[in-house]
C-alpha cells in the first residue's frame, strides 16, 4: 500500500473531487433554503432558486420601470467601464514607472522612497478625500481603483525589471545598444507578460475598490445595485448579481492568462 | 602593435586582492586561452575586458588607450548562460546587431530594409550551423545551439575582441568538441582577437595561441585574500608538453583546496 503522500487522483477523480465541494454547498443551500421557506413562505434570507430566476429575469431581460433600461447589463457595463479605465491606466502607469525606476538607477534612487511611501497609504482611507477632491462623479471612483493598484504594479515590475540578468543588458551594449534601445528592445518587450501576470493578480483589489466605491457613491453599477437591494434584504437578486460579478472576475483573468500564453510563447515556454 | 596592454594591472576589493602587477600585450588575432582555480580573478580580468569592472591600479589599454569603463561594440561577449535574449527568435537575435545600428530611434527593421538584413542573419546563422532552426525561440534550442546562437549574435557586430566566459562549460563533451571546431574556424575566417575563460585545462592546451595560467604566487592559508593571482604561465600553445600539463593542473589544485 502506497503511502497517503504518494498517492495521485487520476483525471475523473479529480475533476469528480474539484465538483464535489460545489455540490456539497449546493444541497446544503437547498437544504435550509426550503427548510426556512417552510417556516415562513415570506422568507427573504435564503430564496428558493425559482425566486432568483425571477430576478434575473426581471432584472437581465425586461426593461426598468422606472429607466427603461436593462438594469443588469446597464450595472455590468457601468462597472467594466470604470475597471477598465481604473485599470488601464493603472496598467500604463505601472508599466512606465515599472520599467524606468526598474532600468536606471538614478530614477530608482529619485522616485522609489515616493512609490514605496504612497503604496503604504491604505486607498479605503483617502476615499473621502477623492470624493472632495474629484467630486462624487466617475472620476473619483477610477481614482481609487488606479490609488489602490498602481503602486503595487509599479513595485512589481520594477522588481521584474530588475530582475532581467545582467547579462543580456550587457549583451545589448556590446551589439551596440544605447539605453534608449536597451529599454525598447529588451525591457518592454521582457517586461509585457510581466505586467499582464502583476494586472491579473491586481484584479481583485480592483474589484474590491470599485464596488467599495460604487456602494458609496453611483447611480449605477453592481456594486451600486447590491447595496441598493439590501435595503429591501433583496438577497434574490444579490445573490446573482454576486455569482455574475464572480463570473465576470473569473472570464477576465482567464482571458489574460490565454492572451498571454498566445502572445508571450517564449515566456510561458521557459517556465 | 598591440590591441590589448597590461601594465602593473591590479584589481582589489577592499582589502581583498584579486590580481596583481599583472603585465602583458596580446597582439591582435591572438587566441589566448586564460586558466586557473576558482578565485583566481580569471572572471574578473574577462569583466575588466568587457567594462564592467575598473582597474584598481596601473593601466589596462585597448589600441594605446584606456579601455572603455562600460561594454560597448569593441567587444563582443559569450556568457555561460543568458547570452542570447529568451524573447526573440534565432533569426531575430542575430539580426538585432544590425537593426540597432541602423534604426537608432526604434531599434527596428520593417519591409525591405528588414528584408536586407535577414539575408546576413541568415548568411551567419548558417555559417554556425542553425539554419533549420531560425524562427524558434532560445528555449525550443539545445544548450549547444544556443551558445552557437550567441556566438552568431556577438559575431554580427563584428567586433574587435572576443570575450568568451567559460561558453562551453554546460555542455556535453561531445557537442565541446563541436563547439571547438566552430569556434577555430570563425577564428582563423574572421580573424578576431579572442580571449577565453575556461575551467578545463586540456581545453586551453590545444584551443588558441597562447596559454595563460593565473594563479597565486604567494598564499596565506590564514588569509587567502592578501595576496592576488598573477599571470604564472604564458605559453604559446603547441610548446607545452604533458608534464607541463601536470605541473599546472597540480599547482591550481593546491591553490583550490587552499582557498577551499
Amino acid at each position: 500500500m502506497k503511502k497517503l503522500i504518494n498517492r495521485q487522483p487520476g483525471r475523473v477523480a479529480t475533476w469528480a473531487l474539484g465538483l464535489l465541494p460545489f455540490a456539497l454547498l449546493l444541497v446544503v443551500y437547498l437544504l435550509a433554503s426550503d427548510a426556512r421557506l417552510e417556516a415562513n413562505p415570506n422568507d427573504k434570507l435564503l430564496p428558493a432558486f425559482s425566486a432568483m430566476g425571477d430576478a434575473i429575469q426581471r432584472m437581465a431581460f425586461e426593461p426598468s420601470k422606472r429607466s427603461g433600461e436593462y438594469l443588469l447589463w446597464a450595472d455590468t457595463l457601468a462597472s467594466l467601464t470604470r475597471l477598465a479605465i481604473g485599470v488601464g491606466i493603472s496598467a500604463l502607469m505601472g508599466l512606465v514607472f515599472g520599467i524606468v525606476t526598474g532600468t536606471l538607477p538614478y530614477a530608482r534612487a529619485g522616485l522609489s522612497p515616493l512609490i514605496t511611501g504612497l503604496s503604504l497609504v491604505p486607498p479605503m482611507a483617502i476615499l473621502p478625500i477623492l470624493f472632495i477632491l474629484f467630486g462624487l462623479g466617475e472620476l473619483a471612483k477610477v481614482m481609487l481603483i488606479i490609488i489602490g493598484i498602481t503602486p503595487f504594479l509599479i513595485r512589481d515590475l520594477q522588481q521584474r525589471a530588475r530582475e532581467i540578468p545582467a547579462e543580456q543588458v550587457i549583451k545589448m551594449q556590446t551589439l551596440g545598444a544605447n539605453t534608449w534601445q536597451i529599454i525598447l528592445r529588451l525591457v518592454w518587450p521582457q517586461i509585457m507578460p510581466r505586467l499582464i501576470s502583476a494586472v491579473r493578480l491586481s484584479l481583485g483589489s480592483a474589484w474590491l475598490f470599485l464596488i467599495a466605491a460604487e456602494a458609496i457613491a453611483a447611480t449605477e453599477g453592481l456594486g451600486y445595485r447590491i447595496f441598493l437591494v439590501r435595503r429591501y434584504l433583496s438577497m434574490d437578486v444579490i445573490l446573482p448579481y454576486v455569482l455574475w460579478i464572480t463570473l465576470l472576475a473569473f472570464a477576465i483573468d482567464f482571458l489574460l492568462a490565454r492572451y498571454s500564453r498566445w502572445r508571450y510563447p517564449w515566456f510561458h515556454g521557459s517556465h | 602593435m598591440a590591441i590589448i596592454e597590461m601594465n602593473n594591472l591590479w584589481k582589489e576589493y577592499g582589502d581583498q586582492v584579486v590580481l596583481e602587477r599583472l603585465n602583458a600585450e596580446v597582439r591582435e588575432g591572438e587566441f589566448v586561452t586564460l586558466v586557473g582555480a576558482s578565485g583566481c580573478g580569471k572572471t574578473t580580468f574577462l569583466k575588466m575586458l568587457l567594462g564592467t569592472e575598473s582597474p584598481s591600479r596601473g593601466k589596462l589599454l585597448l589600441d594605446g588607450a584606456p579601455i572603455p569603463d562600460q561594454p560597448d561594440e569593441t567587444r563582443g561577449i559569450v556568457f555561460q548562460r543568458y547570452s542570447v535574449l529568451p524573447h526573440l527568435s534565432a533569426l531575430e537575435n542575430v539580426m538585432l546587431a544590425d537593426e540597432l545600428h541602423r534604426h537608432k530611434l526604434i531599434g527596428r527593421a520593417f519591409g525591405g530594409k528588414r528584408k536586407a538584413l535577414k539575408d546576413a542573419a541568415m548568411a551567419m546563422l548558417e555559417s554556425v550551423g542553425l539554419t533549420q532552426a531560425a524562427g524558434k525561440f532560445p528555449h525550443e534550442l539545445s544548450g549547444g545551439m544556443q551558445q552557437r546562437l550567441a556566438i552568431a549574435q556577438a559575431l554580427m557586430k563584428r567586433p574587435r575582441i572576443l570575450l568568451l566566459d567559460e561558453p562551453f562549460g554546460a555542455l556535453d563533451p561531445g557537442i565541446r568538441r563541436d563547439m571547438h571546431h566552430l569556434v577555430l574556424d570563425l577564428w582563423r575566417q574572421q580573424g578576431l582577437t579572442i580571449f577565453m575563460v575556461t575551467h578545463d585545462l586540456a581545453e586551453g592546451f590545444y584551443l588558441g595561441t597562447r596559454l595563460w595560467v593565473f594563479d597565486k604566487t604567494r598564499l596565506d592559508p590564514q588569509a587567502p585574500g592578501a595576496y592576488g593571482a598573477r599571470i604564472t604561465y604564458d605559453l604559446p600553445v603547441g610548446d607545452c608538453d604533458k608534464g607541463t600539463l601536470t605541473a599546472i593542473q597540480e599547482q591550481a589544485d593546491a591553490t583550490a583546496r587552499t582557498m577551499a
